[in-house]
């Protein structure tokens, strides 16, 4: 089989569980969901890799792969940071007032 | 399949795994902390594993390696300082920021393979098939640069850079908007027949299509768009992977295009809203435009003082606080708390009615409350909360609107009937903090505003609640009961 082929394959069981993996959410997890769902959309990082990987010794790739490379990790970072910094509030004890992070 | 090669693909397998059920668990409150974790060690490793997979393989360079480490730290840095930093109040902006980021590196991967054909071909589209390969690149360019520019609007929006250039409120956007479409897809045609120069018009093209569509939408529908732009980004960085031939990446990006779509929906359905009338403005006026206008409607208004406010306050048994977009604006959830303190020190009972669509984002106004310490117990939902009204004593209406209108049960020609809302009208007294009369984002007039038993105490909520405080120390509530 070829990758193509391959792929539409992947694709496609890939959306399907997509679509079945969040059914039912409570309201109040909408905003970090949405925050750490972005954040692994920037997987996209891997083909920023690759990119720079297989650019060999093309300058110009290079400096896109490597600003691809960067945007995506903005987002893959950040967006993992800040979901966690949501989610630490909800977590805490409202007994423990001391743990203020 | 040599030994190396099973075990990157096995790393690839159980980051998948990972990453699924890191989704799964972000939709449970009690998982969620560990599953977000949990997605961000299969994003480790799955880098590991593309890492692995080109050292067994033909090694990486120093030079490949140099460039890997400046846009790792420089990308990864300003994240961490960005999350850090950034006011729990503009969650919504950060993360349509953070997503625009995303959709920008898969349109520049795609615009490296499309003007560098890689040796070997692109990743390993074995059958060299030309064809395929340019079309994933122009999915990947078109979807990649309509993230961008929208999410960047998005964010501009939000944080209030821009505002809606009124020919955009008119029909004639619709045909800028079509003329967009046309120029991307003769630049597809062009790209396809193999003309490197279409490539660039099918960035301008779709950067501004990615503009036209995002910038006449209104604040109130923003968290939709987001959703929406956040479910594109999977769609970009799934066409990414069929670029540099990644199984992995088109996975993860179908994944969470998906996952973006349902989380669009249910947001749409709390806001009694679809899909296609917030994107191409359907009953509803823009907000901004349309507030000025309907505010001279109002009849039979109560106003009062934030000290008469806070004698009622201090008569009451139970206390509902319902906050909304105004109290996120103001930032005035700490001094919320500070008032509720006060109130809870003297006995009186105090929950927070949270509509499933306060604030600017589903879930906003629960990690705003949070961030100020109010007990989780203590927020209820709202079909918890609405029969528990006809029982309350005092409903403060903390910059919300079209969450507490209850045109939406009774008014059958009303845009907003049949959206669910909060009945604080059943209450004895309510408040409603605001800071002046203007309509909410659906820009209607809201019909609880003229009830007798509500009351309105203009200014800016933080600035009202601080009052608030101040009277209510005045009358010794709380201190030595």
């Amino acid at each position: 089989m070829s990758f193509f082929t391959e792929a539409l394959w992947v694709l496609l069981l890939g959306s399907l569980l997509g679509l079945e993996l969040i059914g039912k959410v409570p309201p109040t997890l909408h905003t970090p969901l949405m925050s750490g769902a972005n954040a692994i959309s920037g997987i996209t990082m891997l083909a920023a890799l690759t990119l720079i990987i297989k650019a060999g010794n093309n300058d110009t790739l290079l400096i896109i792969g490597s600003i691809a490379l960067g945007f995506a990790l903005f987002n893959v970072i950040g967006g993992f940071l800040v979901t966690d910094r949501m989610l630490a509030m909800f977590s805490r004890k409202p007994s423990k007032k001391n743990n203020n992070r | 399949m040599t030994i190396a090669g099973i075990l990157t693909y096995l790393i690839d397998l159980i980051a998948v795994l990972l990453l699924a059920l890191g989704i799964k668990g972000l939709s449970k409150v009690r998982s969620a902390r560990e599953a977000n974790r949990l997605a961000a060690i299969a994003m480790g490793l799955a880098v590991v594993g593309v890492l692995l997979g080109f050292l067994f393989d033909s090694g990486v360079s120093i030079k490949s390696w140099v460039w890997i480490i400046l846009g790792t730290l420089l990308g990864g840095s300003l994240g961490a300082i960005t999350a850090k930093k950034v006011p729990m109040t503009a969650m919504p902006e950060t993360v349509a920021l953070f997503n625009g980021c995303g959709g920008m590196s898969s349109l520049l991967v795609a615009l490296g393979v499309a003007f560098f054909p890689i040796s070997q071909g692109a990743g390993q589209l074995s059958n060299g098939n030309e064809l395929i390969e340019k079309l994933s690149i122009v999915v990947s360019i078109f979807v990649g640069a309509i993230t961008f520019t929208g999410s960047i609007v998005a964010m501009a929006k939000l944080q209030g850079w821009l505002s809606t250039p009124s020919w955009m409120e008119s029909k004639s956007r619709h045909f800028v908007n079509i003329a967009f479409v046309v120029i991307s897809l003769i630049a597809v045609i062009e790209v396809l027949q193999g003309n490197p120069n279409g490539i660039w018009l099918l960035v301008v093209g779709s950067s501004f299509l990615g503009v036209g569509v995002t910038l006449p939408i209104g604040g109130a529908d923003m968290p939709v768009v987001i959703s929406l732009l956040n479910s594109y980004s999977g769609v970009a960085a799934a066409s990414a992977g069929f670029v540099v031939g990644s199984q992995l990446l088109i996975v993860a990006g179908a994944m969470v295009g998906a996952a973006g779509l349902i989380l669009t929906q249910v947001m749409c359905k709390g806001m009694n809203r679809s899909l296609v009338s917030v994107l191409f403005g359907g009953a509803l006026a823009s907000g901004e435009s349309s507030s000025s206008s309907s505010s001279g409607e109002y009849m039979n208004i109560t106003s009062c003082s934030a000290e008469e406010c806070a004698l009622t306050l201090e008569a009451a048994e139970r206390v509902v606080i319902v906050p909304g977009y105004g109290l996120a604006v103001a930032q005035a959830q700490h001094t919320l708390r500070e008032v509720t303190r006060v109130l809870e020190a003297s006995g009186i009972s105090v929950s927070y009615g949270i509509h499933p669509v306060a604030g600017r984002m589903p879930g906003h106004m629960n990690v705003l409350l949070a961030e100020a310490d109010v007990p989780y117990e203590q927020l209820k939902e709202m079909d918890v909360i609405n029969p528990e009204f006809a029982a309350t004593d005092v409903v403060l209406v903390l910059g919300a609107n079209d969450v507490v209108n209850p045109q939406a049960k009774n008014d059958t020609t009303s845009p907003l009937y049949g959206m669910p809302v909060l009945d604080v009208q059943d209450a004895r007294t309510v408040f409603v903090i605001k800071r002046g009369m203007n309509a909410g984002y659906s820009g209607i007039k809201n019909d609880l505003f003229e009830l007798n038993n509500t009351s309105m105490v203009f200014g800016d909520a933080k600035k009202v609640l601080g009052d608030l405080l101040v009277e209510l120390k005045e009358l010794g509530v709380g201190s030595n009961k």
